[in-house]
């Protein structure tokens, strides 16, 4: 009785296979690579492929909770300096700190300014890039301020916590379990639970989320916590994988998540997008930098090719937007017509 | 159509009639309310009686207060004054949420769908089915809203997302909101205004089972056609108060436009010497894929020409086309024996065309911009020397077209929203006129208009063909269309289907053209 | 006939209700007011920032303090003007910085390879302008949200100027372009300063003054009536990524030359800080409001708080904070404002209030 139409089918095909294409896209990069020097399969390369990005991940989880919402969190660069160097510091002091704690501390870092950037977008009403720059510059002088020209050397890092950033569990590098944790968690929820569902709404229609009944300061407040908390985390991590951190730690990090977080799929007007796309267009940017490295492509093409992704992935979406538009508007024509 | 039994008339101890067509119990009585903001008098008595399984019309001028009622069942102000009570309890809502909960649904003109979403979860949202832990049971999700369409007997795929839904389809789901909500008491504002007539007739049928199934159905319309079609009783408000309310049967269209202005209209559309002098706009063969097919006419000096149609038929997609919005896919447009180049607005403005559009709002104003700047937006190159706007230049252009068209306002440097709907539409026109165009296309020239207003707004464009101006007027109210214009050119479905001198036209003729049941025209 | 003259959401019955309560809570009054009132606003501000510089040195108000302010920030403020017309009409260049570095970058690389000066500074102008056009064809042509496509073209000019330059540093640059780095003849005015100074004149009567500039104003407010005007919507926004690419290659070379030396990093990070003056300024982020007198005034701001920061030996990080933090007043301070004016009746009686549960 219920008509699918062809546009609708378009449409949901287009949004499951871009992840689908995401991981395709790896494949032939790796396989490209392979091509061009072998060693690029081995060990020691793939676990590279897999701990490098697991701290992006982690940050551009949390970016697709806010982007999600319509918004954007541009601090979560300076959050995570500010964390690496803070939870480095507690080491100083502290050499016998358990690693847990010491990634909770991480977290709790996190929060704190997730809160800060929550509370001031979600109750006092003003624009989020705004917010979260003022929030970028003010972490960043606190951090400078904080690390005074001292920078955390490895030898006063725990080989404990030296060995999460390096080790790894039947193969996989911790680091990547983490953030394949996270994602899990966080991808399973945004699909499953209410609170989560808000987020989309607020982001597809924030007139009709209101209307709706949903609690929109409270989720959005959250998403920016949470954004927060996963790059407070990521600065733990951080020092966990380099054990060194400068005051210009993270620098710059922001950009390449919003990045990471466009090509995989999500929205950057909101309403739409997934934790798994975010997480893959993360990896994907990832594996081409690591890739051209391999292939003995100066690293100097790394940016360069990036940005051009990005161009292409936003270009693409846009496509696919208006194709389905369109395809949708001639159905609703001829359906009135018959 | 079904019909209703004869009323009871029982007289209530305030002294209005209440007719009780169904001998039940009211549904919603509300009795007096008022509404001040500050010391504007925006509802003084708004009063009304809804029965279960009736559609009722709520009728009124722009600022009689029906929007201002609405807004209190709705739960968006809450009254100052009165009483409303609904299933013979007192309430009284503090938001949205509260009146939706309380069994009252509105549906707005304007979409509040998540496009990103299902159409289930849209219905569902903040009220997904949950099944262990919380978590979302989005197979019985799926199923309650396959539910609901069955209930209303439209086939909407519930998986597919709302993106890309025709307002009408729109209008379902937000229906299917409602049900899901169990209300008793369904709201629609001016439901009918962007359907096509197909659409129109599903959303009769809607509407016929919600009535069957218990609800009461409340129009606000200014469609008297549709409403005397769609609904058994009628109350109409003015000045904020409430005025009468009859059945469908005991009242006529003259007695309900005599209670809504509170005097007979005479001569609404006025009288202009008809001669129409040469040629201005030729369009020939205009063509967009998939809106409008081989439109050939033209409009002549003095002469007012109208495009009626049904919404949906391609009008405004014509006119559009013709002023270089939109791109067209074939066809020529020729102003005064030159051809000019379409898709391009600057091009048939520097041809002399002015476009005052439907939404002048969106399209024809901004808003926050002041009403001086607004009325030269269109002159602004004119008035400027070496580049600088001359300021002296840019007032006087102001205050000579609010002169002559008597607008109302406070101040220059206000900002234009700050005028009521027919002041703003002056200023649209203020705009093109001041451009003094050859041809001028006005998009729905009476939209959301006050009577006293409408009236100046037809005269004017009277004046305007006595001097020599070609006007294309699109309309979708008959009785301005049958008034006004001087030829009817009648659109089906992208093509033209009928001309009409104005002689020749009737209503009725009219509206068999639009329904597709006429002869298609040849050019 | 009487219509109550009360704003139009009540009179026109295709305002959804609840569109009211939602819509941004600004009549073109209080934004008008509030506008003004951030100039004058900034003024204050700025005059107390001087105060504070000379209480905290006395050599502050000398000349040199003016020299080195404008030294330091002439390459922002030239970026920040262009960045105010374009966020103006409701987008945003975040590629200003990327596109300085690599400017820059095609300087050093083509004058170390034996280019004379001239060509090479006119082919990084070219760059610029192709680089601008880029931007533009996304943003118009494509359709594409700028926020993204500049993030987009940021990576990517950043990206080419490290494969032009590399981790090389050109140096040697023509002994007469250090000149720029010294004061004009016998006053204190820096280059950058007096070409600052000329810009912003000339963007400010375009802005303010001129058909293009109200166009500007029409298209950051409500784009569709802009088009429906016969403004050429597309062609403006292009024009204005064209002007910016163009000037940001400008200041790459301006800096260039006042460094003595050009790198592929250089610049980095700096587009936030021009959005941020340009915020600062008045300029809203959602389009349709701001003055380029507001943006000069911010910069002046900016320019003086530096100075005295950093006589009293606050690193340039930490001054960051003073940066953030006026930043997040510029949009919390309006904001405070318009609740506090919701509160008073009379305010209340020009519009419907709206009872918010």
């Amino acid at each position: 009785m219920a008509t699918t139409t062809a546009g609708s089918t378009f449409v949901t095909k287009i949004l499951r296979f871009r992840e689908l294409a995401i991981v395709v896209a790896i494949v032939l990069v790796f396989a490209l690579t392979y091509l061009k020097n072998s060693s690029f399969a081995s060990t020691a390369s793939i676990q590279q492929m897999l701990s490098g990005p697991s701290i992006i991940i982690m940050l551009a989880v949390g970016e697709t909770l806010v982007i999600v919402t319509r918004n954007v969190d541009l601090s979560v660069g300076s959050v995570l300096g500010l964390s690496a160097y803070l939870v480095g510091d507690l080491f100083v002091h502290y050499p016998h700190m358990p690693v847990a704690v010491a990634l909770l501390v991480g977290l709790l870092i996190g929060l704190v300014c997730g809160v800060v950037n929550g509370a001031i977008v979600a109750y006092a009403r003003v624009p989020a890039l705004v917010v979260t720059l003022g929030m970028l510059y003010i972490i960043r002088g606190i951090d400078a301020i904080v690390v005074n020209g001292v920078q955390i050397q490895p030898s006063q890092i725990p080989q404990s916590f030296v060995n999460l950033g390096s080790g790894s569990l039947i193969g996989i590098p911790y680091l990547f379990w983490i953030a394949a944790v996270a994602v899990a968690i966080v991808g399973y929820v945004m699909r499953t639970f209410r609170p989560a569902r808000d987020l989309y709404a607020i982001g597809s229609n924030p007139e009709a989320a209101i209307l709706a009944g949903v609690r929109v300061p409270r989720r959005v407040f959250s998403a920016f916590a949470i954004s927060g908390a996963l790059a407070g985390l990521g600065g733990a991590l951080w020092l966990a994988e380099f054990a060194t951190v400068a005051s210009t730690a993270g620098s710059g990090y922001e950009l390449n998540v919003v990045a990471a977080v466009v090509v995989g799929g999500v929205a950057i007007f909101g309403g739409s997008g997934t934790i798994l796309g975010a997480a893959l267009g993360a990896l994907l940017l990832n594996t081409i930098d690591q890739a051209l490295v391999a292939s003995r492509v100066s690293s100097f093409w790394n940016q360069a090719v990036a940005g051009i992704l990005l161009l292409v992935a936003i270009a693409f979406d846009r496509y696919v937007s208006l194709r389905a538009e369109k395809i949708l508007r001639v159905e609703g024509a001829h359906r009135d017509n018959a | 159509m079904e019909r209703v039994e004869a009323p009871e008339e029982a007289p209530s101890s305030d002294g209005h009639t209440v007719v009780n067509p169904h001998e039940s119990e009211a549904l919603l009585v509300v009795e007096r309310a008022t509404k001040f903001f500050g010391p504007v008098k925006a509802l003084v008595n708004g009063s009304i009686t809804l029965y279960p399984g009736e559609a009722h019309a709520l009728l009124g001028e722009n600022g009689a207060g029906k929007s201002t009622l609405v807004k209190i069942l709705a739960g968006v102000h809450s009254a100052d004054g009165g009483y409303i009570t609904l299933d013979g309890v007192a309430v009284k809502f503090s938001n949205p949420i509260d009146a939706r909960e309380a069994g009252i649904s509105v549906i707005y003109q304007e979409p509040t769908l998540f496009p990103d979403l299902s159409i289930a979860e849209n219905i569902f949202m903040g009220r997904q089915p949950l099944r262990s832990g919380k978590r979302i049971d989005r197979s019985e999700m799926l199923r309650r809203a396959e539910d609901v369409f069955v209930r209303l007997g439209v086939p909407l795929e519930p998986s597919r997302l709302a993106r890309g839904l025709s307002v009408a389809d729109q209008q379902i789901v937000e229906i299917a909101k409602a049900i899901s909500f169990n209300a008793k008491i369904i709201i629609m504002d001016e439901p009918t205004a962007a359907l096509t007539e197909v659409e129109v007739q599903r959303l009769f049928d809607v509407v016929a089972t919600l009535r069957a199934q218990g609800a009461a159905i409340m129009f606000i319309s200014h469609r008297l056609e549709e409403v005397f079609a769609m609904c058994q009783r009628v109350t109409i408000m003015r000045d904020g108060a409430f005025v009468k309310t009859s059945t469908i049967d005991d009242i006529s269209i003259d007695d309900i436009i005599y209670s809504m202005v509170g005097r007979d209209i005479v001569s609404l559309y006025g009288e202009h010497s008809r001669t129409p002098g040469v040629t201005v706009l030729d369009v020939e063969h205009l063509t967009r894929e998939g809106v409008f097919t081989d439109i050939t006419f033209s409009v002549r000096a003095g002469e007012i020409v109208a495009l009626a149609g049904l919404v949906g038929a391609g009008r405004t997609e014509v006119a559009r086309g013709i002023f270089g919005i939109d791109k067209l896919d074939a066809g020529t447009v020729t102003m005064a024996g030159q051809r000019i180049k379409t898709g391009s607005p600057l091009q048939a403005m520097n041809a002399g065309i002015g476009f005052v559009p439907e939404d002048r709002r969106q399209q024809g104003l901004v808003m926050q911009m002041a009403i001086d700047r607004n009325a030269s937006l269109a002159s602004i190159a004119r008035l400027s020397h070496l580049g600088i706007i001359r300021q002296a230049s840019e007032r006087k252009l102001a205050s000579e077209w609010a002169a002559r068209l008597q607008l109302k306002f406070g101040r220059f440097s206000n900002p234009v929203m700050t005028l009521s709907g027919g002041n703003q539409q002056k200023v649209v026109l203020a705009k093109w006129l001041a451009r003094q165009p050859r041809l001028l296309i006005i998009d729905e020239p009476t939209r959301g208009i006050d009577i006293g207003t409408k009236a100046e707004v037809h005269r004017l464009l009277g004046e305007l063909v006595e001097q020599g101006i070609a006007v294309l007027m699109i309309s979708s109210e008959m009785p301005e269309v049958l008034g006004v214009a001087d030829r009817i050119l009648v659109l089906h479905e992208g093509r033209l289907a009928a001309e009409f001198s104005r002689d020749e036209a009737s209503e009725a003729l009219i509206m068999r053209a639009a329904a597709g049941q006429m002869k298609a025209v040849a050019s | 006939m009487t219509t109550p003259e009360i704003a139009v959401t009540t009179t026109n019955i295709s305002t959804t209700p609840e569109r009211e309560l939602l819509m941004p809570p600004r009549s073109f009054k209080d934004v008008l007011r509030s506008g003004v009132r951030w100039e004058s606003g900034l003024v204050i501000l700025f005059l107390a920032s001087l105060v504070y510089g000379w209480s905290v040195t006395s050599y502050f108000l000398n000349m040199e303090t003016l020299f080195f302010a404008g030294l330091n920030f002439g390459e922002i403020a030239i970026m920040a003007l262009p960045m105010t017309l374009i966020i103006i009409t409701g987008e945003i260049d975040l590629s200003v910085a990327s596109m300085l570095g690599l400017s820059a970058s095609t300087l050093g690389y083509l004058f170390m390879h034996g280019w004379n000066i001239w060509a090479a500074m006119a082919i990084c102008l070219m760059v610029g302008i192709l680089g601008g056009a880029l931007n533009g064809f996304l943003v118009t042509r494509l359709g594409l949200p700028s926020i993204a496509v500049t993030i987009g073209t940021l990576t990517l000019y950043r990206g080419i100027a490290l494969i032009v330059l590399g981790s090389n540093t050109a140096v040697g640059f023509p002994a007469w372009t250090q000149n720029l780095s010294s004061p004009i003849g016998n006053t204190h005015i820096a280059y950058d300063f007096a070409l600052f100074v000329v810009l912003a004149l000339v963007f400010g009567v375009v802005l303010h003054m001129t058909a293009l500039g109200r166009s500007i104003y029409a298209i950051g407010l409500q784009p569709e009536t802009a088009f429906f005007s016969g403004i050429r919507v597309k062609r403006i926004k292009f024009s204005l990524y064209v002007v910016s690419g163009f000037l940001c290659a400008f200041a790459g070379i301006l800096y260039t030359f006042q460094q003595a030396s050009s790198a592929s990093d250089t610049g980095v990070g700096l587009e936030l800080n021009v959005v941020a003056i340009a915020l600062f300024g008045g300029v809203s982020i959602f389009g349709g409001r701001g003055t380029i007198f507001g943006v000069v005034v911010s910069v002046a701001i900016f320019a003086s708080l530096q100075s005295s920061l950093t006589a009293i030996n606050i690193s340039g990080q930490a001054q960051s904070i003073v940066t953030g933090c006026l930043l997040l007043l510029s949009v919390l301070v309006p904001n405070a404002i318009e609740s506090m004016s919701r509160l008073w009746p009379r305010i209340r009686s020009r519009r419907p209030s709206m009872e918010v549960s």
